[in-house]
């Protein structure tokens, strides 16, 4: 029996569709409410950010809630930056009561770049460490070995960065979380299809299911920043010179059709299992991005 | 080893000085002179700044390692000009400023920031190397310590944040997982990185940490 709807299709061997979902910086929750509703039956599940960038917003877990009650399939972001080890544990804990079944573990970012710059970044666990606690969760234990009344269940998840340089350091990184028990992997956001394919050649060793991230890409100048600022981000010149010359006017469009061009591919040349969609924050494209897509 | 300080911006210290008007400095001949910033030369020089601010000066003196209980001896044959001050100005790192409080009733201030415990790695260029976190593991990390030279005392390998080998908070900096991976493979022993860390025991010595040698 799988854990959850998202595991069924992980492991139904259907390419699976997830996207991001972006919780609002305070208590109005009608934006985030309208693109649950708009993706919740379009994708397999929704994955909702945790504190992305180090900013502070409403909570993964409250996001997560939300598309559980709106009839959807939620994946809970965990980092390991604001909570320790007792935290992430009540987390789960809680997350399992309401029925949320599917984790991403992440180290999160640091907290300097984020909008709390001079908070206590925690990191007690790193991602590695969360993912085998909630591995020894499920069997009916703490992390300090205590017992359990009522263990946990959950299909759990992790990153990895394709296009990292130096490379291997990753790669040594994402084996120790397939050790550690990851089932499905989010990349980074990725452009370049050849590169891509051989890293799959290395991941396709491993029993894990890979989702390619796919971020939208709405300007030539949006292009230029992640380039220059984004780990493990390198988006083509080819790409970049395509957003040009559909003008200021064009770019977003072009954007859609470039992201849908990738999915589309990456599906007909089953390269990995699964896109992850990140449209940060205009989250309703994710149809277009998807009907460009031809899914 | 050294205790690496920096010297508060003056408004803070002018600002700690606010009920005080006169101040007795105090230097320190160890860590602070090595990092020039409580040397006989910033003790001179805080002397000037502090008078351009109408504030008298009764005495200084540079304590050979205000660390140490020779600072009481000092504090003795000064005790005339600091009977005459408000507060002591402390130009030591924190240790100096917890030890000379322990020997005068007078406000003990600090006038630098304690940073770290660290080494030069070329001229004025420090760096720290040891959290003291009480359970060492530079034997699996080829002498780098990821709990200090990592921003997010991560062990078991780098964060996705690294970018061209360096640290996602400070693009000068290398990346503390891209060193030890580097130094791990050059000695053949990149194993190492593969095996799992277990969550560290942060209580091995409680806070505030002590203990009885021998
Ligand atoms: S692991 Fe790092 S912080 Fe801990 S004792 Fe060793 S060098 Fe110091
Ligand atoms: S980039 Fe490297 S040094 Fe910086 S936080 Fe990440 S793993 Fe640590």
């Amino acid at each position: 029996m799988a854990v959850s709807k998202f595991q069924e299709v992980l492991n139904s061997g259907k390419f699976v569709v997830t996207c991001e979902i972006g919780p609002p910086k305070g208590t109005n929750l009608d934006k985030m409410q309208h693109h649950i509703d708009l993706l919740k039956y379009r994708v397999d599940a929704l994955n909702v950010t945790d504190h992305q960038s180090s900013v502070m917003r409403f909570p993964s877990l409250g996001g997560c809630l939300a598309i559980k009650e709106r009839g959807g399939e939620p994946i809970l972001q965990m980092t390991c930056r604001d909570r320790n080890r007792l935290a992430l544990q009540a987390d789960l804990l809680f997350a399992y009561t309401r029925g949320i079944r599917n984790v991403l573990c992440l180290t999160g970012d640091a907290v300097v770049i984020g909008d709390h710059k001079g908070a206590k970044g925690v990191f007690d666990l790193d991602s590695v460490q969360l993912l085998r606690a909630i591995r020894q969760l499920e069997t009916g234990e703490d992390l300090g070995g205590n017992k359990l009344d009522g263990a946990v269940e959950f299909c759990a998840g992790a990153v990895v960065c394709p296009e990292a340089d130096p490379i291997e350091p990753q790669l040594i990184k994402f084996e120790k979380k397939v050790e550690a028990g990851a089932e499905f992997f989010q990349t980074q956001g990725v452009y370049d299809l050849e590169k891509f394919a051989k890293f799959m050649e290395f991941a396709r060793q491993f029993p894990v299911k890979i989702l390619a991230g796919i971020i939208l890409l709405t300007s030539v100048g949006m292009a230029k920043y992640m380039n220059a600022n984004i780990p493990g981000i390198c988006v083509p010149q080819y790409l970049i010179d395509e957003l040009a010359a559909a003008g200021k006017g064009g770019a977003l469009r072009k954007g859609i059709e470039i992201a849908g061009r990738m999915i589309a591919t990456i599906k007909k040349e089953r390269l990995c299992d699964g896109v992850h969609i990140m449209a940060i924050g205009r989250e309703e494209l994710v149809l277009e991005i998807l009907e460009a897509a031809g899914i | 080893m050294k205790s690496i300080t920096k010297q508060k911006p003056f408004e803070e210290i002018e600002r700690s000085l606010r009920r005080f008007d006169a101040v007795f400095i105090a230097g320190c001949g160890t860590c602070a002179t090595m990092t020039a910033t409580g040397g006989i030369e910033q003790v001179a020089a805080m002397q000037e700044r502090l008078e351009a601010i109408d504030k008298v000066v009764t005495g200084s003196t540079v304590i050979p390692t205000a660390c140490d209980e020779m600072t009481a001896v000092l504090l003795k044959e000064n005790e005339r000009a600091i009977r005459k001050a408000g507060c002591i100005l402390v130009m030591a790192c924190a240790l100096g400023v917890h030890r000379l409080s322990l020997y005068t009733n007078k406000p003990v201030l600090p006038a630098l920031d304690t940073l770290f415990i660290g080494v030069e790695e070329k001229p004025g260029q420090f760096r720290e190397v040891c959290a003291q976190c009480g359970q060492c593991v530079l034997g699996e990390t080829a002498g780098i310590c990821p709990l200090t030279a990592c921003h997010k005392g991560l062990l078991n390998g780098p964060c996705g944040g690294t970018n061209n080998g360096k640290c996602e908070v400070d693009k000068e900096k290398d990346c503390a997982w891209t060193l030890i991976y580097r130094r791990l493979k050059l000695q053949g022993r990149l194993d190492l990185m593969r095996q799992y860390h277990p969550p560290k025991n942060y209580q091995v010595v409680p806070r505030p940490k002590s203990i009885k040698l021998g």
